[in-house]
């Protein structure tokens, strides 16, 4: 085998090699300049990131066990561009003295399972995909548990992993039922195999049921609630968007390539999935008041709305879900490192506690409706063309029922986003969150997130990539 | 072509405008915001006109009629192959119309505003906002597609949200603004749903195609059916009903007498000229396709226009605050328009109602940003907003008087004012088409004058009240848009519309239908003169002679107690048993209604929330329900 074929696998090599040399660093630190480890892991995380949209090589390698493709390597560099900017929210975050002991466990386990979700999208069979998929899952639960003093975070890190362990061994199960009735774990000797029998029926069940547990739809959701809330809040933040991200595209690609033959079978299940995962994350998000709570059902909405692209099958259903994700990295990290920021300089995570946050941090405030509105699709921010190119794709396979549920949920939607403007800017306070001013890597992270919320709104050469590199790959 | 490339300024000098004083205003005099954005508009009002001037007048009649010129286009995003995005500014008679009303009242309120809302707090802010409106708003009468239209649609409601909820310490103020936003957003969704059926029918969104009367693009779509109806019908009824919601047709209406919490220049350009006819605006751009394609929608836009001018003139009766009666009387004037356009034909002399519709849009922009305006001047003089604080204004108030009797003539139809020609067009459309529908509009003819003048002699006319300082005329700034308001509602009637704004851009000769024309008069006469009866009596002259003369006076006085009669039947049986309960209804049943489903969504919520536990062995077990439960209807599905 030609080494120079390992360039296919440069992501993946990349990030073990910078998760090494933190390690590495970490060891030649002395404790007391602890701190420089940050800048360092940002800094040395940033160049991978960068180097990653360097344009490069198609093809795949081990024997089809690893695929890679202009769309793949689109979808690593969205995930990197969204831990680099979580990196940055977190910085302040790791500052603090109680972290100082931890910094170069929160860059390892992160880039860690980031390492995980690469070999999940460009899994050619279902053994990678299952090993990237526990690469992701183990040090997610870590991370999870990071405030290891406060008893809701390890709260959070044992529903994590319970929660997996189950959804894992249910995914398993499926995949061995499909080992079974086609014999082959390769994606592309089983995809032509693939028939609506029972057997193969439930495991593709099974399968849903693994990967709904991961993009949180329901009924698979409620350990979202409890993780996003007792986890930290970079952590959450990883989890809504990395995580989740991940996860919708290597459910599509594996939807759209190992499961095309079944298509009309597995549109019903996700039609329903989808009014569902819509409706009731709506219904609980009404009620909320810890930000984080509150966030992680507006999440799991938007996950519902994702299933719309996916129904949407094909071309514009690939395109249309990959283009909200990219939205929804930048705007929900948009708003995530609002509460970052403002937890901590204040350890306020209530939407009451946020009242008349404009009289103080107009700036902040500004933002997190920024981000709000884009969540909610209010045009012309970029959240709006994410959800109006989902619901193009589903009205274009003649789901118009399934558009009208989505857009009267959207519509409930906005009534809960408001409501969090209404608290920043209207509700009155005797004491708002005092002023305070963001660390300089917050600042830059929450720049990105504006530039991105504006611009891939507006540029319309970005939904045309996506659509060409779709083509190609569906193809 | 080219030569109207400076149109893109008429839309450009409001964003820039909204971005410097969005940016800049907080660091600057209040004063010098205002006076920025008011020249802004004044130029944007100025090339408006210089457009329609040479549009109209320039020879660009053909033999096909008007032409509809792109100036400017730009690709923005492709779909698919076929279904393609584009930016740009398209001009015809409708929307070279909406330019000039947009600037126009646009400017006047800018000016306007420069006194009423003068040591307002975040004044700066008012006129980023109003900026933006006006952007918005233009934007969305020169798209040249569906999908921008629906991008400054939604951009207008953003804006108005901002200007409603301007005094955001007011709690009611804030309550409306979110109220106005979601219902419209509500309306939205049926008119995104809409856009969406109607480009996979017909692969587009440019309006070039979409409206062009052979309706070749719709050959394919004839076959295509929902549930019994066909696509193209359950896609104009849904673009309807999004612009149902904007302007304010029953049962969406709810939100916009909430709405007049905002401040009353913003009631002037929002909720009497421009964003309210954003509805009436898109259902005559997609006449074309409603009238061929989708008749049975057309029959809806009727009766749903009918019906909302009778409701909410009979609820305007009932009305204390004088922003709340001209609020509702605009919903009964969008009403007329939206029955006029349900009515007409298309070309020639069939578009009848098509034109009558542009005509009255353009008509009641003038004399209801002018009513409004007006109102603002008595507000401002008086600092309430109800009927009972008010009475002899005259006095105080002549320039305010005048005008506001102008438009109060206007709206009751009285020749020779604008109102008067429109509004006959109106009914002679809707005589042509159904005769219960123009039944409906002479009642309504009748209790427009009524409750105008009700309004005008309660507030101008009568007693003084306890004022806490002399009333005064307003500034300068106030009242040179009352007269310029004043004056285009006046001459405003004798634009020959039938030979500009026509269904199918070729023009037609009409003349006056005085066996229409008379009755209307008369109608609108006899309303005034009931007005006049019941709600002029409070004034010092009589009750001076009445001393006087005694017994013989307090019967002539008391009409021989005809009025006391009069009375007794309007506020006993027609009062009680008619407008009450229709303002109960509206108030209760409707309102109550949209409330309702907010209360249900939040019990349902509140009912659930126990599915969320805490306890794992419990998401587990749904965790495994819910698998098996799918993989059990899989099963069933599959056999």
């Amino acid at each position: 085998m030609d080494l120079g074929q390992f360039i296919l696998m440069r992501h993946e090599l990349l990030l073990t090699l910078v998760a090494v040399v933190v390690l590495i660093a970490e060891i030649a630190t002395s404790e007391k300049n602890k701190a420089r480890l940050i800048p360092f892991s940002i800094g040395l995380f940033a160049l991978v990131t960068f180097i990653g949209f360097i344009p490069g090589e198609t093809g795949t390698i081990f024997g089809g066990s690893f695929q890679s493709s202009q769309l793949t390597i689109f979808m690593k560099n969205i995930l990197n561009m969204a831990v680099l900017i979580i990196f940055l929210q977190a910085e302040g975050w790791l500052r603090k003295p109680e972290n100082s002991d931890k910094i170069s466990e929160y860059f390892i386990l992160t880039i860690s399972t980031l390492i995980g979700m690469n070999f999940m999208i460009s899994a050619g069979d279902f053994l990678i995909f299952y090993i990237g998929l526990e690469t992701a899952t183990i040090p997610i639960a870590g991370l999870a548990a990071f405030d290891k003093l406060k008893s809701r975070s390890s709260e959070a890190g044992i529903k994590l992993i319970l929660s997996s362990a189950l959804s894992s061994g249910i995914l398993l199960f499926g995949l061995s039922l499909l080992y079974g009735a086609t014999g082959s774990i390769y994606f592309a000797d089983i995809a032509p195999k693939i028939t609506a029998n029972a057997m193969i029926a439930l495991g593709f069940i099974f399968f849903v049921s693994g990967m709904g547990f991961k993009i949180s739809l329901v009924p698979y959701h409620f350990w979202t609630a409890d993780v996003y809330e007792g986890a930290p809040i970079n952590v959450t933040s990883y989890l809504s968007v990395v995580s989740k991200g991940a996860a919708v595209f290597i459910f599509t690609i594996v939807l759209f390539t190992v499961f095309r033959n079944i298509v009309e079978m597995w549109k019903p299940l996700i039609y329903t999935l989808a009014v569902f995962t819509m409706t009731l994350a709506n219904l609980f998000a009404l009620r909320q008041d810890n930000i984080k709570r509150f966030l992680a059902f507006s999440s799991i909405a938007q996950a519902g709305f994702i299933l719309l692209g996916v129904i949407g099958a094909g071309e514009l259903g690939m395109t249309s879900v990959v283009y909200f994700v990219l939205v929804y990295v930048f705007t929900n990290l948009g708003a995530f490192g609002v509460v970052a920021a403002i937890h901590n300089a204040s350890d306020v995570e209530t939407i009451s506690g946020y009242n008349g946050l404009y009289q103080t941090n107009p700036k902040l405030s500004l933002l997190m409706t920024l981000s709000l509105f884009s969540l909610a699709g209010i045009p012309p921010v970029a959240g709006f063309f994410g959800k109006f190119f989902l619901f193009t794709a589903a009205a274009g396979s003649g789901y118009y029922i399934l558009v009208l549920i989505a857009v009267l949920n959207a519509t409930v939607s906005l009534y809960y986003y408001l409501k969090v403007v209404r608290a920043m800017f209207i509700e009155k306070n005797e004491q708002p969150i005092a002023a305070f001013r963001s660390t300089n890597a917050m600042r830059l992270a929450l720049i990105m997130c504006v530039a991105g919320i504006f611009i891939i709104g507006f540029a319309g050469g970005i939904f045309e990539y996506i659509r060409s590199i779709s083509q190609l790959f569906l193809n | 072509m080219a030569g109207y490339t400076y149109t893109v300024f008429i839309l450009m000098i409001p964003l820039v405008i909204f971005l410097i004083t969005g940016l800049m205003g907080m660091k600057w005099k209040p004063i010098v915001s205002g006076v920025i954005g008011t020249a802004g508009m004044g130029i944007s009002f100025v090339l408006s006109l210089l457009a329609a001037a040479s549009y109209f007048f320039g020879g660009t009649h053909g033999a096909e009629g008007f032409q509809t010129i792109i100036p400017f286009e730009i690709t923005w995003l492709r779909l698919t192959e076929s279904l393609i995005i584009k930016m740009g500014i398209l001009l015809d008679p409708i929307s070279v119309m909406m330019l000039v009303v947009v600037t126009t009242v646009s400017f006047m309120v800018h000016l306007y505003s420069l006194g009423y809302m003068k040591g307002e707090g975040g004044f700066a802010r008012f006129y980023a906002f109003l900026a933006l409106f006006t952007f918005s708003m233009l934007g969305l009468v020169i798209a040249t597609n569906i999908f921008q239209m629906y991008i400054f649609w939604e951009l207008v409601g953003v804006s108005s949200y901002l200007l409603i909820g301007f005094y955001y310490q007011k709690p009611s103020a804030v309550a409306a603004s979110k109220k106005a936003f979601i219902v419209t957003r509500f309306a939205d969704l049926g008119f995104l749903i809409g856009i969406l059926i109607l480009s996979f029918v017909t692969g587009t969104f440019d309006f070039g195609k979409l409206t062009s009367p052979d309706g070749a693009i719709f050959a394919g779509a004839a076959s295509l059916s929902f549930m019994g109806i066909s696509a193209l019908t359950w896609a104009m009824t849904l673009i309807f009903i999004g612009g149902a919601g904007k302007s304010a047709m029953f049962p969406l209406h709810i939100w916009l007498p909430d709405a007049m919490e905002g401040p009353t220049p913003v009631s002037a350009l929002i909720h009497a000229a421009t964003m309210v006819v954003a509805g009436i605006f898109l259902v005559a751009r997609m006449f074309p396709v409603i009238h061929f394609q989708a008749p049975a929608s057309q029959e809806i836009i009727a009766f749903v226009g009918g019906f909302t001018s009778l409701f909410a003139a009979v609820i305007a009766i009932t009305q204390y605050d004088i922003k709340r009666v001209l609020a509702f009387s605009t919903l009964s004037q969008l009403g007329y328009m939206m029955l006029a356009l349900g009515v007409s034909g298309y070309g020639g002399e069939e578009g009848l109602g098509f034109m009558a519709s542009m005509f009255h849009l353009f008509t009641h922009a003038m004399f209801k940003a002018l009513l409004f305006l007006g109102a603002g001047s008595i507000i401002h003089a008086v600092h309430s907003n109800y009927m009972y604080d008010m009475g002899g204004l005259r006095k105080y108030l002549p320039i305010t008087h005048i005008t506001f009797l102008i438009a109060c003539l206007t709206i009751a139809g009285i020749p020779p004012f604008s109102g008067f020609f429109s509004k006959d067009e109106i009914l002679v459309a809707a005589l042509n088409h159904n005769k219960l529908l123009f039944a409906v509009e002479y009642l309504v003819a009748g209790l427009t004058a009524f409750y105008m003048f009700r309004l005008y002699f309660n507030v101008f006319w009568g007693k003084d009240r306890h004022y806490h300082h002399t009333p005064h005329e307003s500034p300068l700034t106030m009242t040179i848009p009352l007269v310029f308001l004043a004056v285009a509602s006046i001459f405003a009637g004798f634009i020959p519309f039938h030979h500009l704004v026509t269904s199918d851009k070729m023009g037609f000769d009409t003349e006056m239908h005085l066996a229409v024309a008379i009755p209307s008069v008369l109608i609108g006469l006899l309303g005034i003169a009931l007005a006049w009866i019941l709600y002029k009596k409070e004034s010092a002259i009589p009750e001076k002679l009445a001393l006087r003369w005694g017994i013989l006076y307090t019967a002539t006085y008391n009409k021989f107690y005809f009025d006391e009669i009069y009375l007794f039947v309007a506020r006993n049986i027609i009062f009680k048993y008619i407008s009450r309960p229709v303002a109960w209804f509206d108030r209760h049943i409707v309102d109550g209604f949209m409330v309702g489903i907010a209360v249900v969504t939040e019990k349902i919520s509140f009912q659930i929330k126990g599915m969320q536990s805490g306890q794992l062995q419990h998401y587990a077990f749904i965790f495994v329900a819910g698998t098996l439960a799918l993989a059990l209807s899989m099963v069933y599905f599959l056999n």
